[in-house]
């Protein structure tokens, strides 16, 4: 498939690293050389990454209680159209909209929907499912999810050239340096 | 296999003994082969098949006893006029009271920041998850004609009714489905890393496939995990307010009715510690032999069981407490039916099952109070299977005492299970035992992901 001229042939570059303290010593240098359109791969989350790449604002906090608060409406109109609005039963005077005894449904309706609102939110801001990307042709990439680290340059980066950007990664005294192909 | 592979001392490790969380020689590549060895090896343990060799049968025989009881319904059970509710509500309460435990290890001490959880807690879930599926079976069928189980849910139908929502059983419909699907979610969120680890180590493309699709696409990168880490937070902070809620609106099934024994307000926290209990003797019953069998001295270490022993003697207490408030108010209410239940309970037809209610849930556990009997697998194995006995006699002494004798002694009559309630409960443990053969067999009964999260504090600390 042609994808026209302006796609770049190279979607990056990736430094293997072999352990925690070189990972977060290389993204930091490179953070202060300046390069923004970086990622950085391991096999358990690290919190000096996140700090170093300002990933610590998200927004599935924010899905979650969206997708709780719908629940506990879901749940409490649920019963609310049940007793109230299709079949009105009076027994003994007593109140149709009985919110008291509603409130485990609703709670109950809440904890599900927020669940689900974190499982599928986080899986969408994500970009995933996705089977493929570029990285798992590259050999050594299947140790990102076991013990190895990988800090990817982004060819997207402003700052990218390629063979100042190799070089730069050479200098973090990486295990390794690869070619990510678009 | 690149230099990378470094064979784990496995004779060491095996051998384990020291007062860590971690043996000393795990590190994230050692961790990473040993968990996922025992999922990737080509040749199944013998052990493994003569297991599943021995529960086939039993599942057969959960089989026969579902057909045999749609077939003819309820009355092949020992129910009679004053025992409506018999081996399916205490198997049902006993069986999600099981699950419990692994909600709590994998929520509240995730939340506590408990990391010694990291190395049971996806063990546990898994036994929570198959736990609540035979849990739901006893209801449904239970209700005699099984197939009409969809109206328990909220359909509009040709009769225009809704089920009743202000009473408790309807609340236990919710709360048991909401419960299934979130441990389901929780559970699955956990593995994701973990099916890419596989995924990326599998040797077969045909495994690899299968995990490439579980693990959907996860490569580890630090954007996602920010926001992995965040749901997975949040949702253990659903999960814990959702695990006292389920055994809470379970116990209000009992104690919203009117009935003498069962009509307290100390029954939703006294079922919460119950459960809770109840399923740390299971994670402990299941991870001893596991752990011994598969050679993970090293990750589920004697400190683990130690702490196990702790959760499982403080939970024993406040169920004891429980035991004690019901005897106490029995005679502090001053009625007479709420007294004469407690006297019934431990001198009429079915004193012997209170005493040895007693005895398992009381008596029994009060070894651990020695630290050697706490590090002991073998005393730790007994207690927790002489616990799970207990809390079963518990259901059985709650829900037959009050039954069997209630308010007019015309009516009384003795309730004892027939061979198909029996063959029912015992087919469920089958089952139960066989989910989780097959769990060991094909995902990480460790969290690597986890571990290797855990592997760098513990080295340290033990550096300083």
């Amino acid at each position: 498939m042609n994808h026209g001229p302006a796609r770049p042939e190279l979607r990056g570059l990736l430094a293997e690293f072999e352990n925690e303290e070189a990972i977060v010593e290389a993204t930091q240098k490179t953070v202060d050389a300046g390069y923004h359109h970086i990622e950085t791969y391991t096999p358990y989350p690290l919190d000096e990454l996140l700090d170093i790449q300002h990933l610590h604002k998200n927004k599935v906090a924010l899905v979650i209680l969206i997708g709780g608060l719908a629940g506990c409406a879901v749940g409490f109109f649920m019963q609310y159209f049940a007793s109230v609005i299709h079949y009105p039963l009076n027994v003994g005077g007593r109140p149709l909209n009985s919110w008291p005894a509603f409130i485990p449904v609703m709670f109950e309706c809440t904890v599900l929907f927020a669940s689900f609102s974190a499982l599928i939110g986080m899986m969408v801001m994500n970009k995933l499912p996705r089977p493929h990307h570029p990285l798992f042709d590259i050999e050594r990439f299947r140790y990102a999810t076991q013990d190895r680290f990988f800090l990817c340059i982004e060819a997207e980066d402003p700052y990218f050239e390629k063979d100042a950007t190799r070089q730069f990664l050479e200098e973090l005294k990486p295990h390794e340096v690869t070619e990510v192909e678009a | 296999m690149s230099q990378q592979e470094q064979a784990v001392d496995i004779e060491k490790v095996d051998k384990y003994t020291g007062d860590g969380f971690v043996a000393p020689e795990y590190n994230n590549t050692t961790v990473t082969q040993k968990i996922s060895n025992i999922v990737l090896r080509s040749k199944t343990p013998w052990g493994l098949f003569l297991a599943v060799a021995v529960l086939l049968p039993v599942v057969g025989m959960l089989g026969v006893s579902i057909t045999w009881l749609v077939l003819i319904g309820t009355g092949i059970w020992g129910l009679n006029v004053p025992v409506g509710w018999g081996f399916a509500i205490i198997n049902f309460v006993w069986w999600i009271g099981i699950g419990h435990a692994g909600t709590l290890i994998s929520a509240i001490l995730h939340l506590m920041r408990q990391d010694w959880r990291n190395s049971i807690n996806r063990f546990a879930e898994a036994m929570t998850i198959f736990a609540v599926m035979c849990a739901g079976m006893f209801p449904l069928l239970h209700v005699g004609r099984p197939w009409l189980a969809y109206w328990l849910l909220p359909l509009p139908n040709t009769m225009s009714l809704w089920p009743q929502w202000r009473s408790p059983l309807v609340w236990d419909v919710f709360a048991v489905s909401t419960y299934f699907t979130v441990s389901l979610i929780f559970w699955y969120m956990g593995m994701i890393p973990d099916l890419g680890t596989l995924r990326d180590r599998a040797k077969h493309p045909v495994v690899a496939r299968i995990y490439g699709i579980l693990s959907m696409g996860w490569r580890g990168a630090s954007s996602h995990w920010a926001r992995y880490e965040k749901a997975y937070l949040i949702l253990a902070g659903l999960s814990t307010p959702l695990v006292l809620s389920v055994h809470s609106i379970v116990s209000l099934d009992f104690a919203v009715s009117l009935i003498p024994g069962w009509h307290t307000t100390v029954f939703p926290p006294y079922f919460v510690a119950g459960a809770i209990y109840a399923g740390f003797a299971m994670v402990l019953t299941l991870t001893i032999p596991v752990r011994h069998w598969f050679g993970l001295q090293g990750l589920i270490t004697t400190r683990h069981l130690e702490n196990m022993g702790k959760v499982t003697l403080a939970t024993g207490f406040i169920v004891v407490y429980g035991y004690a408030m019901e005897a106490f108010i029995s005679w502090y209410s001053a009625s007479p039916y709420e007294g004469f239940m407690m006297w019934n309970r431990m001198t009429g037809q079915y004193a012997p099952f209170y005493w040895a209610l007693i005895f398992c849930n009381a008596v029994s556990i009060q070894i651990l109070w020695w630290k050697r009997a706490r590090r002991s697998p073998v005393v730790l194995f007994i207690v927790s299977l002489i616990v799970g006995v207990g809390m079963w006699l518990e259901r059985f002494v709650i829900v037959v005492t009050s039954l069997a004798n209630d308010y007019m002694p015309s009516s009384w009559d003795y309730y004892a299970g027939t061979i198909w309630d029996w063959s029912l409960y015992i087919g469920t443990i089958g089952f139960f035992l066989f989910m989780m053969c097959l769990f060991i067999r094909f995902l990480p009964m460790i969290p690597m992901s986890e571990m290797k999260m855990i592997i760098p504090k513990h080295r340290n600390k033990k550096d300083a």
